[in-house]
Formats: structure tokens, sequence, C-alpha cells
């Protein structure tokens, strides 16, 4: 029998995992919680009435971010490490990248998910108004959230079998993503405030995933089966 | 081998004290900033120490990953430790000399910035290994080098960029702009001699690493042939 | 203000000393295994 294919497997595995969350609701009903926590906690940690509220807000929203997106990815890989669905998946027949891109997308929707939750809040808490056109923000947000799930998704994977894997996995991804936080921060705010073009760092989030995405592909089945 | 090593270290002693020399006594005394401008003969080499030593491990790691010899593990290792210790250097050097010169700590310019990330990068590196299961660091971590590796271009170009957005108050000029031909031949020993002493530390640490993983490997042996 | 060139190269040397100390510390270990394995 031919092994399944990639865009199948792919496929097949994020419904799973979609229905597997869709079903559970705890993950999405702590993560809505947990945005609006985020998003009060910040409000009184930096005075939304401030003049430069727009101007920070941009880094505001990543960092928030940043760390839902960690919650998310651990998340993800804690419930396959529960059932041993590591090793089955080592044995399988099944591309090994199926899986991880399987596991990135559906982290990818996870995180949109929780920015569309908290973008009306902090619109609402922060009074924000974009000077620049919003359909840019929104451009931005895909190429920043892929940025850090797919570079995630991988770190997690890694991590799995270290000690204090919950700390290892922000420890290593925060170093490589520096440059995407940048571009994606600065993006943000030159689009809120209207100042110039972000078009410059828009292409730079654009090329980091590209060359991250590619990078992850190649190296996964290696550090899948790294023993 | 011992003599090698000791002719080895003799030889960077020397270089290390003229290098010392040069730039204490016989470099001549930079007219803006005065004195504090030697600090550039330290800290200069110790950063293109640091970078070569980082590549060194970028390298081996793309080797490890394509042959898996434990020699190139090993070189990873030891190029990581000695690139962190010298990268160490650099950021305490750096606003050491930033702070009479400029009279501010940190200044997020380009090169120094791209070598905090740097170090934040190999320092993660080393925790990687050290908390891994024994079995599966060298892949992973060989694999994290291999991200570092492709990360290193955005870093320097994001900030380079975000530093043109977004100028500094403060003029940064005189180190390397039009140097002196003594103060060169200054730079230029120190350079050698650093870059010297930094093979020579691999070297040593490269030598523990092995041994280490003999004297290991030794005691899995007779743990196995005692239980038999 | 020349302290601070002081400050600079100290601190570079501490730091390099320190790590051969900590060299020099693991082989003298290392070596003490090995010769607790040859007298086995």
């Amino acid at each position: 029998m031919k092994a399944p294919g990639l865009l199948a497997v792919t496929r097949a595995t994020l419904a799973k995992d979609l229905r597997l969350e869709w079903r559970s609701k705890d993950a999405i009903n702590s993560m809505l919680f947990f945005s609006l926590l985020v998003v009060v906690i910040f409000s009184f940690a930096f005075d939304p009435t401030a003049e430069v509220s727009r101007k920070i807000a941009g880094g505001l929203v990543w960092v928030a971010m940043l760390f839902a997106t960690i919650m998310a990815l651990n998340q993800t890989w804690a419930r396959e490490l529960r059932n041993n669905v590591m090793d089955a998946y080592r044995v399988s027949p099944a591309p090994p990248n199926a899986m991880f891109l399987a596991k990135t997308i559906g982290s990818f929707i996870f995180v949109t998910i929780l920015e569309l939750l908290m973008t009306p809040l902090f619109v609402m808490f922060y009074n924000l108004r974009s000077i620049g056109p919003v359909w840019q923000l929104v451009v931005i947000a895909l190429l920043a959230t892929w940025a850090l799930v797919v570079n995630g998704t991988f770190f997690a994977v890694i991590s799995i079998h270290t000690r204090s894997r919950e700390i290892m996995l922000p420890l290593i991804l925060f170093p490589i993503s520096i440059p995407a936080i940048l571009a994606m921060v600065s993006a943000t705010t030159l689009v809120l405030t209207g100042e110039y073009s972000p078009l410059f760092w828009m292409q730079l989030l654009a090329v980091y995933d590209v060359v991250f995405t590619t990078v992850c592909l190649v190296l996964f089945e290696i550090v899948l089966n790294a023993e | 081998m011992k003599l090698k090593l000791i002719l080895f270290a003799l030889v960077t002693l020397g270089l290390l004290s003229y290098g010392l020399y040069m730039a204490l006594v016989v470099a001549p005394t930079e007219a803006t900033m005065g004195d504090v401008q030697r600090i550039f003969y330290y800290h200069v080499p110790s950063a293109w120490t640091a970078f070569l030593c980082f590549l060194i491990n970028a390298l081996a790691s793309i080797w490890y990953l394509v042959k898996r010899t434990e020699r190139s593990d090993a070189i990873a290792v030891s190029s990581a430790e000695v690139g962190v210790v010298f990268c160490t250097i650099v950021l305490l050097t750096g606003p050491i000399w930033a702070r009479p010169v400029w009279g501010i700590w940190w200044t997020w310019d380009a090169r120094l910035t791209s070598t905090l990330v740097l170090w934040l990068i190999y320092v993660a590196y080393l925790m990687l290994r050290r908390f891994s299961a024994s079995g599966r660091a060298p892949v992973i971590a060989a694999a994290l080098a291999v991200f570092g590796f492709f990360d290193v271009p955005f870093v320097y170009l994001s900030i380079r960029i975000f530093r043109t957005q977004h100028p500094q108050p403060v003029i940064a000029g005189g180190e390397g702009s039009g140097l002196d031909p003594t103060m060169a031949k200054a730079f230029l020993w120190n350079m050698i001699a650093f870059t010297v002493y930094g093979l020579l530390v691999m070297w040593l640490r490269y030598r523990l690493e092995l041994a280490e993983r003999s004297v290991e490997e030794a005691h899995a042996e007779k743990s196995m042939q005692e239980g038999a | 203000m020349i302290k601070y060139m002081w400050a600079a190269y100290i601190v570079t040397w501490v730091v390099h000393l320190g790590y051969l100390g900590y060299l020099t510390a693991r082989t003298g270990r290392v070596r003490r295994e090995v010769e607790e394995l040859k007298n086995d």
C-alpha cells in the first residue's frame, strides 16, 4: 500500500486536531479569559490615555500575542505527549512533515482566533484608531503569526525531551524570533501612526517566513528521529 | 601532543603580551577620546573572535547533521562555549567604553545589539545542550545552530533598518574611522593574538570534551561487563 | 576617565582566567577518573 501523500495526511491530522479542540472547549475558554486579562493588565501598566498610546500599542499587542502563542504551543503538544502519540508518528509511513504542517497550521488558526479576540479589546481600551490602512495590519498579522508559529512548533518538538520543557520553548524561541518581533512591532506602529510605509518590514517578515518554513521542513524529520 | 600544546600556549602568551604592550604603550593616545579609546584594541578583536567561533559552530553543526561524527559535535560544543566567553567580553567592554565616551551605558546600535542577540541565541544553545537527554542533545543542538546561522543576517538587517528609522541622539564616531598607522598595527597584533588565543582555548575545550566522552564510554562498558 | 580603560582590560582578563580555571578544574577531574579506571 502506498504511503499516504503529504497533503492528505496534513489535512487529516489538522481536521482531527481542530475537532478535538472544538470538543474540549477548555482551551478556548481559558484563552478567551486570558486575552481579556492580558489587555486589562497592560492597560494598568501602560496608561492608555497618554498621547503616546498609539505609538506603543504596536509593541503592547505583539508582546501580549507572544505570550499567548507560547501558551497555545505548549497546549498543542501537551496532549500529544500525554497519549504517547509521538512514537506512533515516528513509526507510521506517513511523511513526518505532514504532522509538522498540520500542527503549525493548527496553532496558526488557534493564535489567529486569539488575535481576533484581543484586537477589539485593545481597540476599545486604548481607543485605537489606525491612521494607516487596516488591510496592511491584517497582512502584517498573518505574516507575523506564521513567523512565530512555524518556529514555535519546531522548537516545541525540540523541547519535548528536555528538562523544564515549558521554559525551554520560550528560551530558544525568543532569541531566534527577535528580527521577526522587531519587524512586526515596527510595521504595526508605522501603520497605526501613519508615519512611513511599513513595506520594508512586511517584506522582511515575508522573507523570514519563507526561509524559516524551509529550514523547519528540512530539519523536522531529522529532529523527530533524534535518538 | 603535550609538547605541541605547550608550544602553542607559549606562542599565544607571547602574542597576547605583545598585543597588550602595543595597545597600552606603543599606540598613540587618541585625540578626542583619550586613553579610553584603547579599549578598542580589546573590544573589536574579541568580537571578531566570537563571530569566528560561532561560524565554526555553524559549520561543525551542519557537518554533524550530515555525517554524525563525534568529533564534529565536540567541535560544535567547544566553539559555542568559547564563543559565548568572548561574546560576554564584548558585551561587557562595550558599555564600559560607551559610558565615558557617549555618556550612556547602552547604545542600541546595529553592531552591539546584534552581538547581544547572538549571545542570547548561543546561551540558549548551551542551555539546550545541558537540559536535553544525552542521546538527543547533539542533533537538536545542531538544528538550533542552523537556525541561528540563518537568523544572523535577519538580525543585523532588521536592527540596522530600525536604527536608520530611529536615529540615535548621540552620534557614534571615532572607532576605525581613519586609523593612524601605529594604531592599525596595535589593532592588527591584538586581532591575531586573540584569534590564536581563541583557537587555543577551543582546542583545550575540544580535548576535554573527547576525554570526558571516552571516560563515560569506559564507565558504561564496565557496568555492562559487570552486569554480564 | 582612564579608570574605564583599566576596568575594560581587567574585566576581559578576569573572564578569560575564570574560564581557563573552569577548564582546568574539569580537566583535573577527568584525569583523576582516567587514573581510577586504569587502576581497576
